[in-house]
């Protein structure tokens, strides 16, 4: 399975990232090798083994149904690198 | 010994005493930052008036008889993916150049509880991602003991600054060995706790089920003090452990009886440079020589621990990185420029094949924003977590991941502790990986099965390689089990001089 | 409906808000209408480093909605993140379940008050929880167009419960959409409202049609946009028959188009194509590593059945058991709401005629609620007031109309019932009054007399109402009777 530029270019848009010729080309290559790489656990039989997504075993981690205050509006928006007094701004949503 | 050189608990001692005030000791700290920074770059951002203020507060509180924390009017120095309200929080990135949390990270909390004086926030590989600090947007951190080298990563700027002397405490975070493989490269003692042990809200996830923050410092017992501050449950954290925190400090000094270490026979082969490995052999006979017995163990999976975690550690970072997207806080192309640029490109095209413009504001945002390594790793999970390539990779890894946790689970059950060298090799030239990601992925290569399975590990300092570059011996144990690897690594250090070196040049 | 060429396929996915104080992995308030970006804190907003804990309230919601239509609850649910950039999505991603939701396997019973259908099971595939988004609002002030994003929404708990596609007409649709949330009001799980957005419903349809002997399917499409059920059900009846038009033109099956999202447009009554999403198939869903699983006992399944208050369905059996009356006016009173079941349940004990009561509940006491846009709760008139009224009648101390009149004057006075009948003069009339008052109109009458004798009995009536315009208290049953005796007697 080799990795092609175009699925390289796919990926980008599925990761909102813009990548210009060059750096398509070196993207690919690179991460070509190191699907190569990581490959290597094909050789393994994995069958019947339970994936571990979590470090630990925990479950039922629960807060009670309690407001606590938040942030003020000034603080939530402080960081928005465009906004007006009450909301985020950004290009059309649509279109 | 001056006093930025003396431990966090000797100063503790002096402070508490009278002999020293916090101002004096901060002021110390700032001076040799002062003087050694603009080479090393260890710190993003020092807090001089704010430190030297709260040092001040704390003094006042001192003489006036008032109870103090445990880590009272002592510097410590925050690596930046911490949130600190109020004050810049980069992650090493220019996508959170101008980032302000207007929120504390629970481990700021406790450690502002603990009367800590936060002085800075360290430098460090851009969103944790790397193993010499050359990926900061910022700069790369040089290592203390030779400035052409590297001070490994990510917590490069933590461990340097700790290493010269510029902070006797400083926290950094450990997703594949981010505070181990640094500390080893540069002479400290870092401590990776268990997955659980240290609350993980207001720490810039990386990849959420193997980031861990952590204490390192000069000593052991400076590891204890920190982790005792910073370990216990918190509600904002789901995957916080609520396990008691037993005192690490009480019994620190006790040698354990009976140790049993477990040497690993994967570790011992290609690509261990012959220094570190007749170093970490030498550790061994250290142990023999204290009592502890030495049994051969096998973590037969953990030559596949690095594929396995640069398949999870990458899908869990193209989730965690894409709140990054230029609308709520961050980094936002130039609007203006980029709609014209668009308009330019959709006349004479299909409309269909020219992204919109929210479409292309977000992957322009994302790509003066990030640099390359954080991209491709973007890359790399997006792509292994997407429709077709699921199983093959991601969910592979997650039971690639399981194997590896079991190893431990069976070596475990023979030994308390599993011993090794921290990284392949001491630490290396800046710029000798850049065109080679895989190769520095490889520096990794013993600590990422630790993170993987959950467990906690420490790096402490085992000896100097010809080139007078410090090498670190690596102890792991079972899940909360730090108290024992501190008493071990206590031991060792009873035994030995190596993290006592200091470098020369400072 | 059997005039269609075709078989409607339909499938319903509904989004619904939880009512819980506080979101699904903050405590931020989830209040509807605050002004934009007040109700959030750095979990919400997704700031860098905030991390997601579960809302106890919200599961335990989610599980008793679940248990209310029928679905298994498994031992093990667990969190996955589903992956998409949009503005109201400040993680880049929403937070939700994939492949392990935490019910599964459920039904819902829906039946057509008149007849035109067979009641049946609708599947439930599965019912699971979820985060909402925010809101994007468009904005074009001055020739820019942006968009204003608000938060206060991102992170209130949804409900996604989808139907298998069981759904063979609009009217089902609509029966099932009514019937779910009737047990949504029922449990108290839920606003249900739709012009608040806090119920959501989503169509899934195509049509089934003989083709040379064989069964082809179109394909599929997806309604959004619609903001009734009203809406939902004339979305359905215009895209069953775009589909059908669709297909004599071009032909295309299932599975030779991609699923097409379209938009229901409610002034012009059509649905319309929506730009569709670029990879919008693929969320990478996987479990979020920032919550763990929930494991659920089979005790705390039991504890929470336990809680159950009783649904619609079960009260409808029990009102025609319990108090007599029809099927049809059992659904109508239940179709109300639990504080009309409750009332009527009462006036029928107090009053001791349930299908008197359930005829006054539902002619009276609902048109005022409507009328005067009152809660059942804060009725004028007191139920053992009402309830004295209806016993009155059933003595024969007074008749229907008049005691609607005594009803409508108390609406407006507020007054008893007795100082109410005193002050319109009502009294019960004397039989001896009665009888004389009744010999006086057959005398004054004869040519009534005789046509009643020739069995024309109708004929009666005229002096009925005579009798009323004398005395307005007389009871015209009274009448009527005494009437027909004293002319055969004579």
């Amino acid at each position: 399975m080799k990795l092609d530029s175009q699925t390289v270019e796919r990926v980008s848009l599925l990761a909102r990232l813009q990548l210009s010729a060059d750096e398509l080309k070196s993207m690919t290559e690179q991460m070509g090798h190191i699907l190569e790489y990581v490959r290597q656990l094909d050789e393994l039989d994995t069958s019947g083994v339970e994936p571990m997504a979590h470090a630990i075993d925990m479950c039922n981690v629960f807060a009670e149904d309690v407001h606590t205050p938040g942030l003020s509006r000034e603080e939530a928006l402080a960081n928005a690198p465009n906004h007006d007094e009450e909301c985020f701004r950004v290009p059309a949503v649509l279109g | 010994m001056s006093v930025i050189e003396k431990s966090a608990v000797d100063l503790k001692k002096l402070l508490e005493q009278g002999e020293l005030s916090s101002v004096q000791l901060v002021s110390a700290c700032l001076d040799q930052i002062a003087e050694h920074d603009t080479k090393i770059h260890a710190f993003l951002k020092v807090n001089s008036n704010e430190a030297l203020q709260h040092a001040e507060a704390i003094d006042a509180r001192r003489q006036q008889g008032k109870p103090l924390g445990l880590l009272a009017g002592i510097p410590v120095a925050v690596k930046d993916l911490v949130c600190t309200k109020g004050y810049a929080t980069t992650c090493g990135s220019r996508m959170l150049e101008n980032f302000i949390p207007p929120y504390d990270a629970t481990v700021i909390r406790r450690l502002k509880e603990a009367d800590a004086i936060i002085i800075g926030k360290t430098n460090m590989d851009e969103f944790a991602m790397g193993s010499s600090n050359e990926n900061s947007a910022f700069g790369p951190t040089r290592n203390p003991w030779n400035t052409a080298a590297i001070p490994g990563g990510s917590s490069g700027g933590s461990a340097a600054c700790v290493a010269a002397s510029m902070s006797p405490l400083s926290i950094g975070s450990d997703t594949g060995g981010s505070i181990r493989q640094p500390a080893a490269l540069t002479g400290v003692t870092g401590m990776k706790p268990t997955y659980g042990r240290v609350s993980r809200y207001g720490l810039i996830a990386f990849a959420s089920s193997l980031d861990q923050i952590g204490p390192m410092a000069r000593s052991t017992a400076d590891v204890a003090l920190m982790l005792q501050v910073l370990a216990g449950h918190d509600a904002h954290d789901s995957t916080s452990a609520n396990v008691p925190v037993p005192d690490y400090l009480a019994n620190l000094e006790r040698p354990l009886k009976g140790l049993r270490i477990g040497w690993v026979r994967e570790h011992y082969g290609e690509g261990l440079d012959a220094e570190v490995e007749k170093s970490a052999r030498e550790s061994i006979e250290v142990y023999k020589s204290l009592g502890a017995t030495i049994e051969e163990v096998s973590l037969s999976h953990s030559k596949y621990g690095v594929a396995t975690y640069y398949i999870i550690a990458p899908s869990e970072a193209s989730s965690n990185l894409a709140r990054y997207d230029g609308v709520h806080y961050g980094y936002r192309t130039n609007e203006k420029e980029m709609l014209k640029r668009l308009a330019d490109e959709a006349r004479g095209h299909d409309p269909a094949t020219i992204d919109n413009a929210l479409v292309r504001m977000y992957r322009q945002s994302r790509a003066e924003g990030f640099g390359p390594e954080v991209k491709r790793r973007i890359m790399l999970g997006t792509y292994a977590l997407s429709a077709g390539y699921y199983e093959a990779y991601y969910l592979k890894a997650l039971k690639v991941r399981r194997l590896i946790r079991e190893d431990y689970d069976r070596a475990l059950e023979k030994v308390d502790l599993i011993l090794g060298p921290t990284t392949p090799t001491a630490a290396f030239p800046i710029g000798e990986c850049a065109e080679d990601p895989l190769s520095m992925y490889l520096a990794d290569i013993y600590t990422v099965t630790t993170n993987l399975a959950g467990l906690p590990g420490i790096s402490i300092p085992c000896g100097l390689t010809s080139a007078g570059m410090p090498i670190g011996l690596h102890l792991q144990a079972g899940p909360f089990e730090e108290e024992k690897l501190l008493r071990a690594a206590q031991m060792f250090q009873s035994a030995t001089e190596w993290h006592k070196a200091r470098p020369e040049s400072l | 409906m059997s005039d269609q060429p075709y078989e409607i396929i339909i499938g319903l996915e509904v989004h619904t808000q939880l009512k819980t104080e506080t979101k699904m992995f903050c405590r931020c308030s989830t209040r509807f209408g605050d002004p934009p970006n007040t109700n959030v804190c750095p979990v919400c907003l997704s700031m860098p480093g905030a991390l997601p804990v579960m809302n106890r309230l919200a599961f335990e919601l989610a599980v008793e909605t679940a248990l209310s239509l029928n679905c298994e609850i498994p031992e093990f649910t667990k969190w996955d993140r589903k992956s998409y950039y949009y503005p109201d999505l400040p993680k880049g991603y929403q937070i939700s379940q994939f492949d392990l939701p935490l019910s599964q396997n459920g039904w819902l019973e829906i039946s057509d008050p008149d007849g035109q259908w067979e009641t049946k099971r609708v599947g439930i595939t599965r019912a699971h929880l979820e985060e909402d988004a925010g809101k994007s609002m468009h904005d074009e002030v001055a020739g820019k167009a942006d968009s204003r994003i608000d938060l206060n929404r991102t992170g209130t708990p949804l409900l996604e419960i989808v139907s298998e596609p069981d759904m063979r007409s609009p009217q089902e649709a609509r029966a099932y959409l009514t019937e779910l949330k009737l047990i949504l009001t029922y449990l108290g799980v839920s606003d249900c409202n739709m012009q608040e957005g806090s119920l959501r419903v989503d169509a899934n349809i195509n049509l089934h049609l003989p083709k040379d002997g064989e069964k082809v399917a179109t394909p599929i499409v997806e309604i959004k946009n619609m903001n009734s059920f009203r809406a939902v059900e004339r979305a359905l009846e215009y895209e069953a028959k775009r589909q059908h038009q669709a297909w004599r033109e071009n032909g295309k099956l299932l599975g030779e188009a991609p699923k097409e999202t379209r938009g229901w447009d409610d002034q012009k009554q059509v649905t319309k194509a929506q730009r569709s999403k670029e990879e919008s198939s693929d969320y990478r869903y996987f479990p979020d590593p920032d919550l763990v699983p929930v494991v659920v006992s089979r005790e705390e399944v039991k504890e929470i059945r336990s809680r159950f208050k009783e649904l619609p369905a079960e009260i409808r059996t029990r009102l025609q058991t319990q108090h007599g009356i029809s099927a049809y006016d059992a659904d109508v009173i239940v179709n109300q709401g639990r504080a009309v079941v409750d009332y009527f349940e009462r006036l029928s004990e107090l009053s001791g005629d349930g299908k008197r009561a359930s005829n006054w509940v539902q002619q009276d006491v609902l048109r005022t609620l409507n009328e005067r846009n009152l809660d059942i709760a804060d009725f004028p008139v007191a139920i053992e007031t009402l309830a004295d009224l209806l016993k009155k009648i059933d003595a024969g101390e007074i008749d229907n109309s008049r005691a609607r009149e005594v009803f409508g004057t108390m609406l407006d006075s507020g007054d008893d019932l007795a100082s109410t009948m005193q002050k319109m003069g009502i009294e019960k009339v004397d039989q001896s009054d009665l009888s004389s008052l009744c010999q006086q109109l057959l005398d004054a009458n004869p040519k009534i007399v005789e046509n009643v004798k020739e069995g024309k009995t109708q004929a009666v009536g005229a002096l009925i109402g005579q009798a009323k315009n004398i005395n307005p208290n007389v009871n015209p049953g009274q009448v009527r009777n005494l009437l027909l005796e004293l002319i055969a007697a004579m």
